[in-house]
């Protein structure tokens, strides 16, 4: 007699400790492989883009720290003051954008070494996440001097940032850079070459280049796959113009791959500061910008590379003091869409892995 | 004394008149409350002199192995959820205080609450409270969960404040709260769990849920 097998629904989250935060995949199981997956979002729609409309373009400065991806939060700031800039006209000083590029790329390091940290542990590995928090924690102090927050700073402001660097910080910022690419190699001891690692990670959840560029991914997602493309290259904004760095890209398109990605862009990511704090102008901080701005009427895209991808701004003005209209492109979000390709034909097992190398943040994907 | 009297009321009142237990010689065993070892052994320590400082005593003992071993369900919600990580990681360690993230509810008695919850989220946080064994405790960390927020005040989505569906014990302010503010309300909740006659409290449930 043929035994009768059936598929099996497996809900996995909203709350589960490998989901990031409260994503909800609903999971088709044909014993152990997985014949489709269907990520369920809301559960942490904040309404950002709504509540921007409701106010002015000063203080949404704050709002977009919490309410977008709340590990980047300078580099959505960085987005969301380049677009009002753009569109008003401002024009920030020397000085502001080499500092926004310093902060910029040091939040990139942190958010890597949260994703580097959660995702090890959701392997296993339980010491790379505590040494990724070590580290982090030197580049929150660094923040925290500056901006006086840890993760959410409302430090740039429309035309420049909000105050200049203290004194000692350069060389304090450097003394980590070198302190920090001793870590990253040590990072690289406990995973690269682990076996325990190769075979959960190497291979697996594969994406190919025209369906990651099908899938809208981009970031670290789409490089790992071969899409040669970074908006600081392609559509250089602050001084990235400037600065000579190398942006990793690899084929294999598999999670191993994104990780490989990742920490080449951490390494890249010191280069940038290095020679951002070697260049830094002296001179303002901040353009002259009225509490009660008025953008003119128009509207404007704007896209920035943030840790996850192409993150992008939309804004539309009618003249007032609140814009009136705000779209977010998420990069988390976009990223999701590609997780059903990775995932299908992979073991259950393996759904944590894949899920962990795409770097989701759920406020990013739900906003 | 109290409580003896109810609950031999409550036993008397339920059990049949016919049967009194005997021993195996016949003779009549002595009577018992029929609800439960705790509440018998409160009433007969509050009987007894000295009884009473017996039993803060022992509470005083199972208080601080509670206060002591905290375990907390691995639950974040939003950006304050980071800064919980924070505190669990390498440089706050919240590990020395013997508290140790689970990742099910079933084996946890402490919920912190991190981040705003929407209203989508709200049963689900209610679930996962309910799931989790009695004498359980919930830290609400950060504006969003205690009231909304700084932010979210005036927003269609964000529940305003988690204590519409579960019950707080600490509330820990801060947009986000640092670790070092997570750790201050976790030993406000170590205060309180030392506080708590847990004895009599038990007691007491058992003889109103008898
Ligand atoms: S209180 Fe602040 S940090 Fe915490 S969840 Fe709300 S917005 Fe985020």
């Amino acid at each position: 007699m043929a035994l009768r097998t059936e598929e099996l629904m497996l809900n996995m989250g909203p709350q589960h400790p490998s989901t990031h935060g409260v994503l909800r995949l609903v999971v088709t199981l044909d014993g152990e492989n997985v014949m489709d997956v269907q990520p369920d979002i809301g559960y942490l729609h904040s309404s950002v883009e709504k509540m921007m409309e409701h106010r002015t373009y000063v203080q949404n400065v704050a709002l977009v720290d919490r309410g977008m991806d709340y590990l980047i939060a300078l580099n959505n700031e960085q987005a969301y003051c380049l677009a009002v800039e753009q569109l008003a006209g401002i024009v920030t000083p020397e000085r502001a954008r080499y500092i926004r590029v310093i902060f910029d790329e040091l939040n990139r390091i942190a958010s890597h070494l949260v994703w580097l940290g959660t995702w090890a542990i959701d392997l296993g590995a339980t010491t790379v996440f505590l040494w990724c928090f070590r580290e982090r924690e030197m580049i929150l102090d660094l923040f925290e001097k500056v901006t006086g927050g840890r993760l959410h700073h409302v430090y740039y402001r429309l035309g420049g940032v909000y105050a200049d660097l203290p004194e000692g910080w350069v060389e304090e910022c450097g003394a980590f850079l070198d302190y920090f690419l001793t870590r990253v190699d040590e990072y690289e001891t406990l995973l690269t070459k682990n076996p325990i690692f190769l075979a959960r990670t190497k291979g697996v959840g594969t994406i190919s280049r025209a369906d990651a560029i099908a899938m809208g991914a981009s970031g670290p997602v789409a490089r790992a796959s071969g899409v040669a493309y970074d908006v600081r290259k392609a559509a250089p904004y602050e001084v990235y113009d400037r600065m000579e760095f190398n942006v990793p890209v690899l084929t294999d398109g598999d999670c191993y791959a994104r990780y490989l990605v990742r920490l080449t862009e951490m390494r890249e990511s010191v280069r940038i500061l290095r020679q951002a704090l070697l260049n830094l102008p002296g001179g303002e901080i901040r353009a002259r910008v009225p509490m009660t701005m008025k953008a003119p009427r128009g509207e404007i895209y704007v896209h920035t590379e943030s840790p996850r991808g192409d993150l992008g701004i939309y804004l539309v003005s009618d003249g007032g003091e609140t814009p009136y209209r705000v779209k977010i492109r998420a990069p988390s979000f976009s990223n999701l869409y590609a997780l059903t390709e990775m995932m299908k034909g992979w073991k259950i097992a393996d759904v944590i892995a894949i899920l962990g190398s795409i770097d989701i943040v759920l406020s990013d994907v739900d906003r | 004394m109290n409580t003896l009297k109810t609950s031999t009321t409550m036993a008397t009142g339920s059990a049949t008149p016919a049967a009194a237990p005997t021993g195996p010689a016949g003779e009549p065993l002595p009577r018992r409350s029929q609800i439960s070892p705790i509440a018998d052994a409160v009433a007969i320590m509050d009987q007894i002199p000295g009884g009473g400082l017996i039993l803060t005593t022992v509470e005083a003992a199972l208080n601080w192995g509670r206060a002591s071993s905290i375990w907390p369900l691995t639950f974040g919600l939003a950006c304050c959820a980071i800064e919980m990580m924070a505190a669990y990681a390498s440089r706050f360690d919240l590990d020395r205080m013997g508290i140790i993230p689970r990742a099910t509810p079933r084996q946890a008695d402490l919920i912190i609450v991190a981040g705003r919850a929407t209203i989508r989220i709200a049963p689900i946080v209610r679930r996962l409270w309910e799931q989790m064994p009695e004498l359980r405790y919930v830290i609400s960390m950060g504006s969003c969960a205690t009231c909304g927020g700084p932010f979210y005040y005036d927003n269609y989505s964000i529940l305003k404040g988690i204590d519409q569906v579960i019950p707080v014990d600490v509330y820990v302010p801060g947009c986000p709260p640092r670790p070092e503010a997570l750790i201050e309300g976790i030993l406000k909740l170590q205060e309180k769990i030392k506080r708590e006659p847990i004895l009599r409290q038990q007691a007491a449930a058992a003889l109103r849920g008898a």
